[in-house]
């Protein structure tokens, strides 16, 4: 029995010693270059090291799938159904014309069959549509082993949860007593918002940085997470124009507020658009303060496409930067469901994935001519956020995550339609 | 998140309800994730608005109609069997589960026959639920002019309106009882190839 005690402390002194090496390892790798903005290729080997095992463990497991006769469930991204692009005239002439053998000018204006195409369309978007798709988190072709491995899955989450607190103490440490100085507290938010990044495992590649936004503008993203506004900040300085979170994220939005000049809003001020419009001129005509950070879409989508952008941002009239922001769903998925959880149960999944991997677009800046209107340059800008992203250019509301769909889509179908049974009618009676 | 592996087991009657509707085994499962996403709430059944929130049924003009088609006899619910059994009507007549088959055995020529026919008369049954909104077995003026408002919504004067359906009646109309029976209607029908129009193909 005594024979353990002095390899007891041994092993005590050992634990000791190596957890010292750990954080001492942690702050010169990590902490260091992140305030030098220097990267190591640490992180570009542990990404290809890591694919590599994706797609051993998902051959591993089809193969066990197989031995045991069950079914995979393989989610596809593109839906269920083998949908024909054509368009409600085609296909209802299609309809018409695979009945009658009447020559194509006598068709007659209304079929009792017409109402196939409605009915198979409504059934078709039961059985899977394009919103629902895009508010529930994109799902993958293989696996990425997010809740499978225990051990590895313990041992990231210490190291991130480490960083994380160590970037939260600096973070509070730096801010509260550098609130009147403007220059050190850039500074120090970009070295903040930098080790969240690293504390994140972001591996972030920035394209075309000489469009970066300027003073007096207005920089517009497509948003899938609250980590966009980190990404974006880390490279550049922004005012944050948002809604008021309550929480955890409350507490940092306020901390953040002291030190630079944001524009918070509560969601119900949202709808007042005039008062919003207001206040975001003002801060865009002072050319000393930075440029606004909007993600017009007004929520969050899952980042396979881009819903349309409200136009309040775009009547402003200032220069709009626009930038696409594109995540790597393979390493971990960072679309926040806010309708599902909340931001610590948000947080902590991003903390246990194993990287958050994404591609940052700057676009050269826009602005509205002067035959266009607002709504006409926002989906411009939306366009080509969606083009450089390679995302699918949408143009249902980001508002039916919550609320139902307006009736003047509901117009636009039965328009069509009756130019058909109608359109001829009408000549006829004319002649 | 990563994807979740399941198999037959997670869904409760899984087995009966392939055998009743013929989807195949992965079909059902995808019919299964799809419930469950739709099912907002968590409540393992689906409500009229649940089924409202989708968009793009939203803006079909005969969306209420549709959606109604899943609740027979004044349910408030679906349940997931209801639910597939709803969309097996508009299932393809190739999409038979393979398992139930046997591959050796060739398929008579009559038997095929007899399978597109049901396949027509079940296609003809359901468009004809969608026009016949009291289920009298009739679709009278009214209805047929009710369908087409509804298709049309404010584009079309209210004469133009009665004039196609008056046409419409009249051309399928056989026994001349002013409204269409589902035999009239199911003539009329007979010479397009509607079992194409009405199925819906699923990826495998």
């Amino acid at each position: 029995m005594f024979l353990l005690l002095p390899f007891d402390s041994l092993i005590v002194n050992l634990l000791g010693i190596s957890l010292t090496v750990l954080f001492t390892l942690l702050l010169v790798f990590i902490i260091v270059p992140a305030i030098f903005g220097v990267s190591f290729g640490i992180r570009k080997l542990y990404m290809k090291s890591l694919l590599k095992i994706f797609a051993w463990a998902t051959l591993r497991m089809e193969r066990g799938a197989k031995e045991k006769n069950h079914q995979l469930y393989k989610p596809y991204t593109n839906g269920i159904i083998a949908k024909d692009p054509t368009s409600l005239e085609e296909e209802i002439k299609e309809i018409r014309r695979s009945g009658s053998s009447k020559a194509l000018d006598n068709t007659p204006e209304f079929e009792l069959s017409d109402i196939f195409y409605f009915c198979r369309k409504g059934m078709e978007t039961i059985m899977d549509d394009e919103v629902t798709k895009r508010f529930s988190a994109e799902e993958l072709e293989s696996w990425n082993l997010l809740s499978r491995t225990n051990y590895n899955f313990q041992y990231i989450s210490l190291r991130l949860t480490v960083l994380w607190g160590l970037g939260v103490l600096i973070r509070y440490c730096f801010l509260l007593p550098l609130r009147f100085k403007e220059f050190m507290s850039k500074h120090v938010h970009l070295m903040c918002y930098r080790i969240c990044v690293r504390a994140l495992t972001a591996i972030i590649t920035y394209h075309d940085r000489e469009n970066r936004p300027r003073n007096g503008g207005i920089c517009v993203a497509n948003h899938t997470s609250p980590i966009d506004v980190i990404i974006l900040a880390s490279d550049g300085y922004y005012a944050m124009v948002g809604q008021v979170h309550g929480g955890l994220m409350g507490v940092i939005q306020r901390a953040m507020v002291k030190a630079c000049p944001h524009v918070w809003f509560e969601r119900s001020e949202v709808k007042d658009r005039h008062l919003v419009a207001k206040r975001l001129t003002e801060h865009v005509q002072d050319k000393s303060k930075l440029p606004i950070l909007i993600f017009p879409e007004g929520t969050c989508i899952n980042n396979t496409s881009v819903m349309m952008f409200k136009k309040g941002s775009f009547e402003i009239g200032a220069t709009v930067y626009p930038v696409a922001i594109k995540y790597d769903p393979q390493f971990g998925d960072a679309f926040w469901n806010s309708s599902k959880y909340g931001m610590v149960t948000y947080l902590l999944r991003m903390m246990t994935s194993w990287a958050i991997v994404c591609s940052v677009w700057y676009l050269p800046p826009m602005t509205r001519e002067a035959d266009e209107d607002a709504v006409q340059f926002a989906n411009r800008v939306k366009s080509a956020i969606a083009r450089q992203g390679g995302l699918v250019d949408l143009l249902w509301d980001g508002g039916l995550k919550r609320e139902k769909v307006k009736d003047t889509f509901k117009e636009e179908q039965q328009k069509l339609y009756s130019k058909m049974i109608v359109g001829n009618h009408k000549d006829r009676s004319r002649s | 998140m990563g994807s979740r592996s399941s198999h037959a087991a997670v869904i409760p009657d899984g087995d009966s309800i392939r055998r009743e509707t013929g989807f195949s085994q992965a079909s059902l499962l995808r019919l299964h994730h799809r419930f469950r996403a739709l099912d907002r709430n968590k409540k393992g059944y689906l409500s009229r608005m649940d089924l409202q929130q989708i968009g793009a049924l939203a803006v079909n003009p005969l969306g209420d109609r549709i959606i109604e088609s899943f609740f027979p006899d004044g349910s408030q619910r679906v349940d997931f069997p209801g639910f597939v059994r709803v969309l097996a009507h508009f299932r393809p007549v190739e999409d038979e589960d393979t398992e139930t088959q046997d591959p050796k055995k060739p398929e008579p020529l009559n038997s095929r026959r007899n399978k597109l026919h049901c396949e027509f008369v079940r296609t003809c049954t359901n468009a004809f639920q969608l026009y016949d909104l009291d289920r009298d077995g009739k679709i009278s003026r009214h209805e047929m002019l009710q369908v087409l408002r509804l298709m049309v919504g404010v584009q079309v004067t209210e004469e133009q309106l009665e004039n196609i359906a008056d046409r419409t009646v009249q051309e399928a109309d056989e026994d001349g009882d002013g409204a269409v029976s589902f035999v009239e209607f199911t003539k009329s029908l007979e010479k397009m190839d509607v079992e194409q129009k009405m199925s819906i193909r699923i990826l495998k």
